[in-house]
């Protein structure tokens, strides 16, 4: 019944999008070369924008490219520039609990992945209408506009913070 | 498209945050699998948003970009300032209160 | 009015392709006729170099074809300690944020790829902040310590001047109330100037200050001189690209030029009106072949002035250059926001 409302286009974006993030996202936190794990960092926050527009949700998608690939990553960049920019892989970049650690992270998944299938095994999304930017905004300095602004202080603070930390005085 | 496809794909990306978070010896790499695990929670904050079809999703997942940018600004200040007084980045040698 | 998600998913992949090459087609094109007209024609005149002007005949026209046939020889090399894969990619990773920044800018009524894209103007400046991971991995891929302190100096003079640049587009979003360019364009048109509708209403009149800042900003995000610091030739050899021979360098060559034909773009769209021009109807079909030429002509005014600051003005220092952009553009754009605010909220 639910078949007739898969569109394969959409399907099969998704799963090779998805598939390019899996991959990303376990080479994230696996590889020993801190920069590659950066650069896989931006392909996965690249198809997490893409999946975004597949859901219609064209602003928090740009969002995300100018905020986390134009910002946040190249200050990681930067960090790791500015500490130690090693270019061979190093030896270890991880510490020995790499198979106890697998333990919590696969129960977590097993209950994360039994709870959405228990939950919402029925439920599909509909594309009918992408959100207008409008909205979004509307909502946000309307709706929103106390947390918007609390928001605001919040990153004055974290400017302040970070100039303060990082003084040469 | 079935919701859960968005969600098991998020609690995969918020699972590897996680692994990274345990087993990483670098505090860049920490602070990157807490992007992981930031961008998995606004990958599940718009697939909600999409399915109700309601703006809600989208705004909060703003609020969150917006969280993990300050996150990271700060985060990155700490990491330079434990590198400058100790040389090292690796959060296992923040052990000067060790008894 | 449907959204870019909707555009390539619902039956639009067909022309997906076509749209995809002529905008391919564009990049180099665009590039090459700011480098032959500005870089080769303008600077020789106006710095009185006589080797750019000497091969060929009228004004030396085979220079140009010249440069290219070399860049092309010349033998691809990749230093010895170079991390291969992320040092090939990073001039892919530049062009392809000029690539899709092309994607949005209108040249006609239909004359666009992405048509009716909700938050054109934002679009753009997310996807050009693309080319700081391409320069980033660039000068650390070299491995080479000039190529890194380049491309540290790249990102943190891209970081700044991306703030001004994004700030000084948003007076003319709440002039216009949209972020659309398409729209941008039509409010335009349409506007007036004190019930006079002859020229419409370029937006430059009452942001010139917006002009100013975006221009400014431009300049800096481009790294042209005066901003030209990551590549500085007396202190860095050639900063990020400076293990980049032949193709792999031209690749670079023309992400820098074709990204500045699409800030030249971006600025006569938002603030000369774009393609549209006075007495003719936006609306009417000969637009889509008018509208081009006209955003063509205003292109090359836009550039004119972007390479005559670049052919006349010295370098800055780092520090000169950090504290203009957080000391002077910001506050400036920050003001120009709130006043451009309360005019529109009072009339």
């Amino acid at each position: 019944m639910l078949g007739a409302q898969l569109l394969v286009a959409e399907n099969a974006f998704f799963y090779v999008i998805a598939a390019v993030m899996a991959y990303g996202a376990i080479r994230v936190v696996t590889t020993n070369n801190i920069v590659h794990a950066a650069l896989y960092l931006v392909v996965v926050l690249a198809g997490g924008a893409a999946q975004y527009l597949l859901l219609g949700q064209e602003f928090v998608a740009w969002v995300q490219v100018i905020v986390y690939i134009g910002a946040v990553i190249v200050l990681f960049l930067f960090g790791i520039m500015l500490t130690r920019a090693p270019m061979k892989a190093e030896e270890k970049l991880t510490n020995d609990l790499r198979g106890a650690a697998l333990i919590p992270t696969g129960l977590l998944a097993a209950i994360l992945a039994t709870l959405c299938l228990d939950a919402f095994s029925d439920k599909t999304v509909d594309l009918v209408s992408p959100i207008r930017t409008k909205a979004v905004t509307s909502a946000i300095f309307r709706g929103y506009l106390v947390p918007f602004e609390v928001v605001g202080v919040l990153l004055l603070g974290a400017l302040i913070g970070a100039v303060v930390l990082a003084r040469r005085d | 498209m079935y919701l859960n496809q968005f969600l098991l794909l998020s609690a995969f990306l918020f699972c590897a945050g996680f692994y990274g978070v345990l087993t990483r010896k670098h505090s860049v790499l920490v602070l990157m699998s807490i992007e992981l695990m930031l961008a998995a929670v606004n990958l599940n904050f718009v697939a909600f948003g999409a399915f109700r079809a309601d703006v809600v999703g989208q705004v909060f997942a703003l609020f969150v970009l917006t969280i993990a940018a300050a996150e990271v600004g700060v985060g990155l200040a700490i990491v330079l300032l434990i590198y400058r007084n100790l040389k090292s980045s690796n959060p296992d040698d923040l052990d000067t209160l060790k008894g | 009015m449907r959204s870019l998600a909707v555009d390539i998913w619902g039956g639009w992949a067909t022309t997906l392709g076509i749209k995809t090459l002529i905008v391919m087609g564009l990049i180099p094109v665009g590039a090459l006729v700011l480098g032959y007209t500005f870089l080769l024609k303008m600077m020789s005149h106006m710095q009185s170099r006589l080797g750019p002007m000497d091969p060929g005949g009228f004004h030396g026209w085979y220079q140009l074809i010249g440069d290219g046939i070399k860049f092309i020889q010349k033998e691809d090399i990749i230093p010895e300690g170079a991390d291969k894969r992320v040092f090939k990619m990073a001039p892919a990773i530049v062009v392809l944020s000029t690539f899709l920044m092309f994607v949005v800018l209108p040249g006609g009524p239909d004359f666009v790829v992405a048509k009716d894209l909700d938050v054109g103007v934002f679009y753009a400046l997310a996807v050009s902040s693309l080319s700081v991971i391409g320069v980033l991995m660039a000068g650390w891929a070299s491995s080479n310590k000039y190529a890194l302190l380049g491309s540290l100096r790249a990102a943190a003079q891209l970081i700044a001047y991306e703030l001004p640049l994004v700030l000084a587009v948003i007076g003319v979003v709440i002039q216009a109330g949209t972020m659309n360019l398409q729209d941008i364009v039509r409010f335009q048109a349409s506007g007036e100037i004190f019930g006079w509708d002859g020229l419409g209403l370029p937006l430059i009149l009452t942001q010139i200050v917006g002009f100013g800042l975006f221009m400014i900003a431009a300049q800096a995000e481009l790294s042209q001189p005066p901003f030209d610091m990551p590549v500085a030739e007396s202190e860095l050899v050639a900063g990020y690209m400076v293990e980049y021979t032949g193709f792999r360098f031209l690749f670079f060559f023309i992400g820098e030029f074709g990204t500045a034909f699409v800030y030249a773009g971006l600025a006569a769209t938002l603030f000369l009106g774009g393609w549209s021009v006075p007495f003719i109807d936006v609306d009417a079909d000969i637009m889509n072949v008018v509208g081009p030429l006209v955003l063509f002509a205003k292109i090359m005014l836009v550039a004119f002035l972007m390479f005559w600051a670049r052919f006349t003005y010295p370098r800055f220092r780092e520090d000169q250059l950090q504290s203009l952009a957080w000391k002077w553009l910001i506050p400036i754009a920050l003001a120009n926001i709130l006043v451009t605010g309360a005019l529109k909220v009072a009339f």
